[in-house]
């Protein structure tokens, strides 16, 4: 038998705004005005939440912290394709997905100042609490679109990673099992180009992150991660397949980590400011505001009040924060097993008694 | 009660519990059609079908990250790891997710999920393949552990764990599968987590001990009794909950404790029990509490050497009558 090719594979990248503010009107998905302006406000909403989150820890007054800048059109435009139904899986950097589908900031500020019960979602959202090791929440949003498809539940599972994530063995494993039991879930992956210090040649020898679900046996599409409109049609496509039965989708999502990795981390000595000042210049926000001025949707008048309402949103949210009570020492206990251990009594009770009322 | 082998009364448990329960459902690796390797899924796909009953690929990690999500999502997890050893590739999910998400997600979730797992020494399988890694578990807050002695135990308490809220890890031991008893047919049958069982009662020692090493302790106590010594033998069934109360009654009694585990000595989890004995009866104990262990060694591949790494009736005996000695 003669060598013979038995198969080829493409990856289609997707970008409908350009960086002037251009849009393809082709592949532009149906969005109304009220809906741009929404997914403005939002954008705008998240920079302003995570430019006070990055002064509040330099006052010392939440922890280590790590910023969104230049990543919320992914966050946003990803998020607005969402039905309250679906399930969101996060990783650490996607608070425009928690703002888009209504989480309040006060507890998203009250989690990154070290209380947990800031991730106690309110009941009429499907949004996992954060997760913090890289990558490992995968085989969970996995585990859950398993649940759904016996369930016959018509949901999308969304889960949400970094570019570093595509390292872990959580990653391959659970994409591989997404694939083999074609399951209703949607892998969306920031790839900001950093994990903390390690650039994406130093994660992946292949040429996209997208590529990856091909050997697992489902889609994967790049989008231009700044342009919220491509990573709305992009996501859009992706849940209503895995709502249908249509199986997993990969969306690898271009876009930068502005700011540092976290407020540990001083990018500069890593990475050279002519790279970050080219970001600049993509900057999500920026280009949405060129279209909608182009449009007539956008002013300077338009955009400070914009401003003005999510900093008092941004304003009110630390109040609340700030005034929350430190959670009490029993708490701890209260959820580690069902029947607390003879040991786990007495350091309750105990050792660690409850103030009196 | 009909006899059944300790293969036979699990079986039975997971088909019970699936026919009760339609959110229950197994996964791993070989469970379906395969039927396990140790065949203790036998039948499972036959009557609950693919849907309920499914083969995963080889990812130890990710069957116990999946479980997660879909109890999460609603299930009852039954997950099965072909061997306890490869619970050591999937230890970031089970020490770092499913003992852990509960108590940081706020008490929002319940992780009803049991994690099924064959292990122990003594099949000639060598070092990575012999572990007794209880003592892992057990030193982690947030995930039960179960380890039955007996068939009827096995049945009892595996019901129970699928039925609780907690992650549980149930650790079979393999040289344990074709061991026979009688076994309740009830299906609400149940064994309850956190209490221990007294197998045998006795007047001069305690003997503490868990799964295969309990029954190694019955048949050292039989013999210890032609000697006319009297022992008490302690089967502790859950690591945790963990009942302390029934072992330490016990030793208050007699004076006198030997703690057997197959696990390594060093900071194995015969050190906690023996260390919360003296804590406890410390006024009342005649002689300081004795422990049988497994050698400090990866398993030998020889079946010599390896005999040599596992506590037996012998060790058992010698450490009794030790304890006893007025020298001791």
């Amino acid at each position: 038998m003669p060598e013979e090719t038995i198969a080829t594979f493409t990856v289609r990248s997707l970008r409908i705004l350009d960086e002037r503010g251009k849009a393809d009107e082709a592949l532009m998905p149906p969005l109304s005005e009220a809906d741009i302006r929404q997914m403005y406000e939002l954008l705008v909403l998240t920079r302003t939440y995570d430019e006070r989150a990055l002064a509040l820890q330099r006052e010392g007054r939440i922890g280590t912290y790590p910023p969104v800048k230049g990543q919320e059109a992914v966050q946003v435009g990803s998020a607005c394709a969402l039905f309250p139904t679906d399930w969101v899986v996060p990783s650490f950097r996607e608070m425009g997905v928690h703002f888009t589908l209504g989480y309040p900031l006060d507890l998203m500020f009250r989690y990154w100042a070290g209380d947990e019960r800031g991730l106690v979602t309110p009941a009429n959202l499907n949004i996992l609490p954060i997760c913090v090791s890289v990558g490992t929440h995968i085989p969970h949003a996995v585990g859950i679109a398993m649940a759904a498809k016996y369930r016959r539940d018509p949901v999308a599972v969304v889960a949400y990673f970094g570019d570093g994530a595509t390292s872990k063995g959580d990653f391959h494993e659970g994409f591989n099992m997404a694939g083999v039991f074609q399951l209703p879930v949607v892998f969306i992956c920031q790839n900001n180009q950093w994990a903390i210090s390690i650039p994406l040649k130093g994660q992946t020898a292949s040429r996209t992150l997208a590529q990856k679900a091909i050997a697992y046996g489902f889609d994967g599409v790049q989008v231009d991660g700044n342009d919220v409109f491509a990573v709305y049609r992009a996501t859009k496509d992706a849940v209503e397949k895995a709502r249908s039965g249509g199986g997993p989708t990969f969306i690898e999502c271009l876009t930068y980590r502005v700011a540092d990795h976290t407020t540990s981390d001083d990018a500069s000595r890593y990475r050279s400011p002519e790279e970050v000042a080219a970001w600049r210049e993509k900057d999500p926000i920026l280009r949405l505001e060129r279209y909608m001025s182009g449009r007539g949707l956008w002013d300077e008048g338009y955009g400070a009040e914009v401003k003005r309402k999510a900093t008092r949103a941004v304003d009110e949210a630390v109040k609340a924060m700030e005034s929350a009570a430190p959670p009490e020492p029993g708490e701890m206990f209260e959820h580690v097993s069902a029947t607390l251990g003879q040991r786990q009594e007495k350091q309750r009770f105990v050792d660690h008694p409850p103030a009196p009322s | 009660m009909p006899e059944m082998t300790y293969r036979d009364a699990i079986n039975l448990a997971l088909k019970e519990e699936m026919r009760r329960d339609p959110s229950i459902v197994v996964l791993g690796e070989d469970v379906a059609l395969y039927e396990g390797s140790f065949k203790v899924t036998r039948g499972l796909l036959a009557e609950f079908g693919e849907e309920r009953v499914k083969d995963t690929p080889i990812s130890e990690n990710t069957i116990i990250g999946v479980s997660v999500g879909a109890a999460m999502g609603g299930l009852r997890p039954v997950a099965e790891l072909m061997t306890v050893n490869f619970a050591l590739l999937a230890m970031d999910q089970i020490v770092n997710h499913m003992a852990k998400i509960r108590s940081m997600f706020g008490g929002q979730t319940y992780l009803p999920i049991t994690v099924r797992a064959p292990g122990g020494g003594g099949s000639q399988l060598a070092a990575q393949h012999s572990q007794s890694l209880e003592t892992y578990f057990m030193h982690c807050p947030g995930i039960y552990v179960a380890m039955p002695a007996t068939p009827a135990d096995a049945k009892g308490l595996l019901k129970s764990c699928i039925r609780d809220n907690n992650p549980v890890m149930f650790l079979e031991h393999e040289l344990l599968y074709n061991s026979k008893g009688e076994v309740p047919e009830d299906p609400e049958f149940l064994v309850p987590l956190g209490k221990a069982a007294v197998m045998r009662e006795g007047k001069d020692l305690t003997i503490v001990a868990y799964s295969r090493m309990s029954v190694l302790a019955l048949q050292a106590a039989a013999e210890l009794e032609k000697d006319g010594i009297s022992c008490e033998v302690v089967d502790l069934r859950t690591l945790n909950p963990l009942d302390t109360e029934t072992f330490i009654a016990s030793a208050r009694r007699t004076g006198r404790a030997v703690v057997v585990e197959e696990c390594w000595r060093t900071a194995g989890l015969g050190s906690d029990i023996a260390f919360r004995i003296h804590e406890a009866c410390f006024d009342t104990l005649l002689a300081p509490v004795r422990r049988v262990s497994g050698l400090d060694v990866p398993m030998p591949y020889s079946r010599k050497l390896e005999k040599l790494c596992i506590p037996q009736v012998e060790t058992i005996t010698a450490a009794v009558k030790e304890v006893l000695s007025e020298k001791y």
